[in-house]
């Protein structure tokens, strides 16, 4: 099990850098997405992978009796895709808005702040 | 052990969570009143007043007893989540605020009453949160959501306005940042694999026992993601290619802030978590910090752009943070922990008055400036006294935690870095009096060598020169006060430095000292 998952870990790891590696935004997106997406498996296969029941504490006691599964990694996980999510929303409106203003969707083609023509270092003192 | 405290939380310990509240609640309330702009001013001064006296009462309480910790939910530590600070984090939050007060008061100026620049006061407050709770956060995995919180916060100040060129520099902004928070979640989630915490005392007390090999990978792994944070050198490009975009207030907090906060999150995580990690990586570390004091203050020689010669003098500042990193005694992580200081006040009045050059002569590129001394002898002192103390000549305030590295450096024979500290003096310095001597003392722009200097030169306007001079004039004074008294900041930064050395207090303020691990 933990093989399976490491394998695709790596698996994601590998589309999504080579996505990011791209020079278009919606590939690029595409690129974080699933790049997120291996990281949150990785923190839920880190945690360790046990067959073993909910940590539910039984009424009565305060630690859960016997050994539970670890609920830590999945509220984790779970920050960590809203936050990814928000950022992933964010960054989409913000890719369709430079491809309405800019009218590029292509990193190489939006040179507003960095200047193709950049002018020579001034030689006067 | 039943992992709950019954007792109340003493109500002295709420001072390490109230400047979080503050901020948070003042921005929820600035977003509702985002159109009423000069109430909504207004209550964002009192409200990071307010949360400046906390930090002042925070700082002088850790003077007195040393780190101070809350749990939240009365969780018992490794499991609730912690706050502690100690003086390094108070003392840059104390900073942090009062640099976002300065640009408050200079955002006066920059506003045209006509245009909407709606939330602008919101998410200033909501940065500051950010920045404030990475600083404050005992805990490794909080500390990821206030990088995330002054991420989106950045996010939506840098596209405020949203002119094209905006759009343009948040994109490379926005991938490459978001991109650098993800290699620190995979960082930290592997890192709970292996030490089943994320409670930064507690890993303190484990780190030293867990095998090595792994433990360096993921130091590596946070070296990249905070390096990408901090504009460290390979991993800088994102910076000049955005910060000088947004308007000059916003670039302003940007430059004094975020930056510092990756800084801060390096020596917090390589020198005080993973000591044994950071020294596998310590040829690394010196490699870094001597290509970014180089190679920076060679891009802002050879730049025009006014604004992003300054990006370039703030990344080589960070090479010299990375050079403290690299020589991990007291004296050499209290330098980088005051040059991280001064970096804050500096970078941040640098911004300013480049904003009000730009507002002097309507542009942004140094070949079609000259002549300003003339026209306006107030700003061409504070840009003068600024690049000195950027570059660390003698009286000034960049001198003295360059100082302190200098002597660590000399003390530990690490040759490489003083050379490299001393040549990035240098080259700071050539590049910040060329601009002075192209903005200010020639007599007009490229190619004009009359007595006429600029023709379409702007006066200030008097709210202008009252709130946009007058913050950064004001600003520059305390760098210059400070400068001249740095005893006390010597002082504080030796003890700070001590403490992210020696855990044994940090650990002690969390209450995880002797515990059951």
């Amino acid at each position: 099990m933990n093989l399976a998952l490491a394998l695709l870990v790596g698996l994601f790891f590998a589309v999504g850098v080579y996505f990011l590696l791209s020079r278009s935004l919606v590939r690029m997106l595409l690129g974080l997405v699933i790049f997120g997406n291996a990281i949150n498996l990785t923190i839920f296969t880190a945690g360790r992978l046990t067959r073993e029941i909910a940590p539910i504490v039984p009424p009565g006691l305060e630690v859960p009796a016997g050994s539970v599964a670890n609920p830590l990694p999945q509220a984790l996980i779970l920050t960590a895709i809203v936050i990814g999510f928000a950022m992933f929303s964010f960054l989409l409106v913000l890719a369709w808005r430079a491809y309405r203003m800019i009218e590029a969707d292509n990193t190489d083609s939006m040179r507003i702040a960095e200047p193709e023509d950049a002018p020579h270092p001034p030689l006067s003192y | 052990m039943t992992g709950i405290f019954t007792g109340a939380t003493p109500a002295a310990d709420w001072v390490i969570v109230l400047p979080l509240v503050l901020a948070l609640f003042g921005a929820a309330l600035l977003t509702m009143l985002r159109r009423a702009s000069i109430l909504a001013g207004g209550i964002a001064v009192l409200v990071i007043a307010a949360i400046i006296a906390c930090e002042i009462a925070l700082v002088s309480r850790i003077l007195a007893e040393g780190p101070v910790s809350m749990t939240m939910g009365k969780w018992l530590p490794p499991f609730g989540i912690s706050f502690t600070a100690d003086l390094f984090g108070a003392g840059f939050a104390l900073a942090a605020s009062i640099v976002t007060l300065v640009l408050l008061v200079y955002d006066v100026a920059e506003r045209d009453p006509r245009e909407a620049r709606d939330g602008f006061y919101a998410m200033a407050l909501l940065l500051l949160a950010g920045v404030t709770g990475a600083f404050l956060t005992g805990d490794l995995f909080n500390l990821y959501v206030w990088f995330e919180v002054m991420l989106i916060a950045s996010f939506g100040l840098i596209v405020l306005g949203g002119g094209a060129g905006q759009l343009d520099g948040a994109i490379k902004y926005g991938f490459l940042n978001f991109l650098a928070t993800a290699f620190f979640l995979l960082a930290l989630g592997l890192l709970y694999g292996l030490l089943g915490t994320l409670n930064m005392a507690d890993i303190m007390r484990v780190a030293p026992g867990a095998n090595p090999a792994p433990m360096a990978g993921i130091a590596a792994l946070l070296l990249l993601a905070f390096s990408m944070k901090a504009a460290a050198f390979p991993l800088n490009a994102w910076l000049p290619a955005s910060y000088h975009m947004p308007p000059a207030a916003i670039s302003a907090l940007f430059g004094g802030l975020l930056t510092k906060v990756g800084a801060y999150a390096l020596l917090r995580t390589l020198a005080a978590l993973l000591p044994q990690s950071r020294d596998w990586l310590d040829p690394l570390l010196t490699g870094m910090a001597v290509a970014t004091l180089l190679i920076a203050p060679l891009g802002a020689i050879a730049e025009t752009n006014l604004r992003r010669a300054i990006g370039f003098m703030l990344i080589g500042g960070i090479g010299a943070i990375l050079a403290g990193l690299a020589m991990p005694t007291t004296d050499g992580i209290a330098g980088a922990g005051f040059y991280i200081f001064h970096a804050m006040l500096t970078l941040t009045a640098l911004y300013l008055v480049a904003g009000l050059v730009e507002k002097l002569t309507g542009e942004t590129d140094t070949r079609r400036m000259g002549g300003l001394y003339a026209a306006n002898s107030g700003t061409s002192i504070l840009f003068l006294l600024l690049v000195l103390a950027v570059s660390g000549v003698p009286p000034f305030l960049g001198f003295w935690p360059k100082l302190l590295l200098l002597q660590t450096g000399l003390d530990g024979g690490d040759t490489l870095l003083v050379v490299a500290l001393i040549l990035n003096a240098f080259l700071t310095l050539i590049a910040g009096s060329r601009l002075w001597a192209h903005v200010f003392w020639r007599a007009g722009p490229e190619g004009v060598y009359s007595e006429q200097g600029m023709a379409n030169m702007r006066v200030l306007s008097r709210r202008e020169a009252g709130f946009g001079f007058g913050a950064a004039a004001a600003l520059a004074l305390v760098i210059f006060v400070i400068g001249l008294w740095p005893n006390p900041l010597f002082a504080a930064a030796r003890i700070g430095a001590g403490d992210l050395l020696d855990p044994a207090r940090y650990v002690a303020a969390v209450g995880l000292a002797g515990g059951v691990p």
